[in-house]
């Protein structure tokens, strides 16, 4: 045989045994591409920028998805003081004594982006706002969870107040340890998403985000930023800090 | 040519076992239970619900973020590739002819011959305890896909989430679900070793019936 396959012999004439050849051959094919798959997860993929592209526009359009998803009236289950986790867990990417320390007497909140009223607010100013409690749970990215309890003001209330585009897409958020985050106005304007001035019952303490966070309970953790100093609304996708690094942007639950 | 069914020869027929679209939605759900579970693994790393933890080189994903960016991109390929094959399973057939009937003293007997190691294997009949085995694993399918959609929806779904006792219940529910799900492959593919003749069919649809 000069060149081709193996079975030259006879072109024309199939037997049983050439067939189950092929099939072999088929078979082995077969079998490549699951050995191929499983190399997947290893470092050594050829077309490793392809994949990454898929499995980030995958993430966008599960962004998509779960916007569908979200019902801007359903509520978050809520919980009896005796599930509260004591300790609640102390979470982000520093150690707790590296928690950002901020001035509550000379703290003003920040507001920029599509807002009328754009004047900063002290923290008297907000604890003079209407104010709501909620225990829910928090769910981490990481897979565990904790319920809490949380304290402040409403933030539909707030953006209402401020005179925010409630027609936007974003809301933004930069914090007092570079940490940054966005949210969809949607699930801004749920009734349970809160501008938090208090954990159980007392001053929201340094480490869990002094003097003000975000509490959201419809989605993970990660979108509830703590040591928040700054307020935007905007069209354009504002990311975010673990966003940027892969978590999923909708992170809704 | 090859496009006949029966192919004689002295001792065997060849017979058509398989249908194109369990062969296809087979191999299609080897490759998403492969990187969900190992997806999964990672991303169960990042927070152990037990005293242990899977070895990285074995996950997907090589990190948190990218764990789930491949475990929320499979789970579209594991869920639509399921809903094909049980809709193809429910119209055509395939799953009254294959699965029923299954009666309990068919099954305790599957059971006690399986014990002893005398399964039979009777080319394009499913015995009792592979009916039940494959009736399970859909069974099993199917409830570490809802968990996972109550793990991932508390709030949307909570009535789901509800019956298998909140976000930490379906958390474990999923987990149970993915070890009987793994514990199922070793046993499948011990069996198929056990049995290699049944491999090749599984590609071809085709396989040899003694006379």
């Amino acid at each position: 045989m000069k060149y081709g396959s193996g079975i030259d012999a006879k072109p024309l004439e199939c037997s049983g045994r050439e067939i189950r050849f092929l099939e072999r051959r088929l078979l082995l094919k077969g079998a490549l591409s699951v050995g191929a798959l499983s190399l997947l997860s290893g470092c050594n993929i050829t077309d490793e920028e392809t994949v990454h592209k898929v499995l980030w526009d995958m993430s966008r359009w599960n962004d998509r998805v779960q916007m569908a998803l979200f019902d801007p009236k359903r509520l978050a289950p809520t919980y009896a003081e005796s599930d509260i986790a004591r300790p609640f867990p102390f979470n982000a990417y520093y150690r707790e004594d590296e928690a950002p320390i901020v001035d509550g007497d000379r703290y003003r909140l920040e507001l920029s982006g599509l807002i009328r009223d754009r004047r900063p607010w002290s923290l008297a100013e907000l604890n003079a706002l209407p104010q709501a409690t909620q225990i829910t749970r928090h769910v981490c990215v990481e897979g565990w969870s904790a319920i809490g309890k949380w304290s402040g003001v409403p933030f539909r209330t707030f953006l209402e107040r401020i005179g925010a585009d409630m027609n936007a897409k974003y809301v933004g958020f930069k914090c007092a340890d570079d940490y940054y985050t966005s949210i969809d106005m949607a699930s801004a304007l749920h009734p349970q998403t809160q501008l938090t001035l208090r954990f159980a019952d007392r001053t929201l303490p340094r480490s869990y985000g002094f003097p003000m966070k975000l509490r959201i309970p419809t989605k993970l953790g990660f979108k509830n930023p703590k040591h928040i100093m700054a307020i935007y609304v905007t069209n354009m996708y504002p990311g975010g800090y673990w966003e940027d690094k892969g978590y999923n942007w909708f992170a809704g639950l | 040519m090859a496009h006949s069914a029966a192919e004689s020869s002295s001792s065997s027929t060849v017979v058509k076992v398989h249908p194109l679209p369990v062969r296809v939605t087979h191999w299609i759900n080897v490759a998403a239970i492969f990187m969900m579970v190992a997806s999964g693994w990672r991303i169960y790393d990042a927070s152990p619900l037990f005293s242990f933890r899977f070895p990285p080189d074995i996950t997907l994903g090589g990190w948190l973020a990218g764990a789930l960016q491949w475990h929320f991109a499979a789970m579209w390929l594991l869920i639509i590739n399921g809903l094909i094959y049980v809709g193809y399973g429910v119209f055509s057939g395939h799953y009254r002819r294959s699965f029923l009937p299954i009666s309990p003293s068919s099954l305790l007997q599957a059971f006690a011959d399986a014990v002893h190691g005398r399964l039979s294997h009777d080319v394009g009949e499913y015995n009792p305890a592979q009916r039940t085995a494959y009736l399970g694993i859909i069974a099993l399918m199917a409830l570490v896909v809802l968990s996972g959609i109550v793990m991932w929806k508390p709030t949307q779904f909570q009535a789901l989430g509800a019956l298998m006792g909140d976000y930490p219940g379906a958390r474990l529910v999923h987990f149970v679900c993915m070890a009987a799900i793994v514990l199922f492959a070793v046993i499948h593919v011990v069996m198929v070793m056990l049995v290699p003749r049944t491999f090749v069919p599984m590609w071809t649809g085709r396989a040899r019936k003694p006379r």
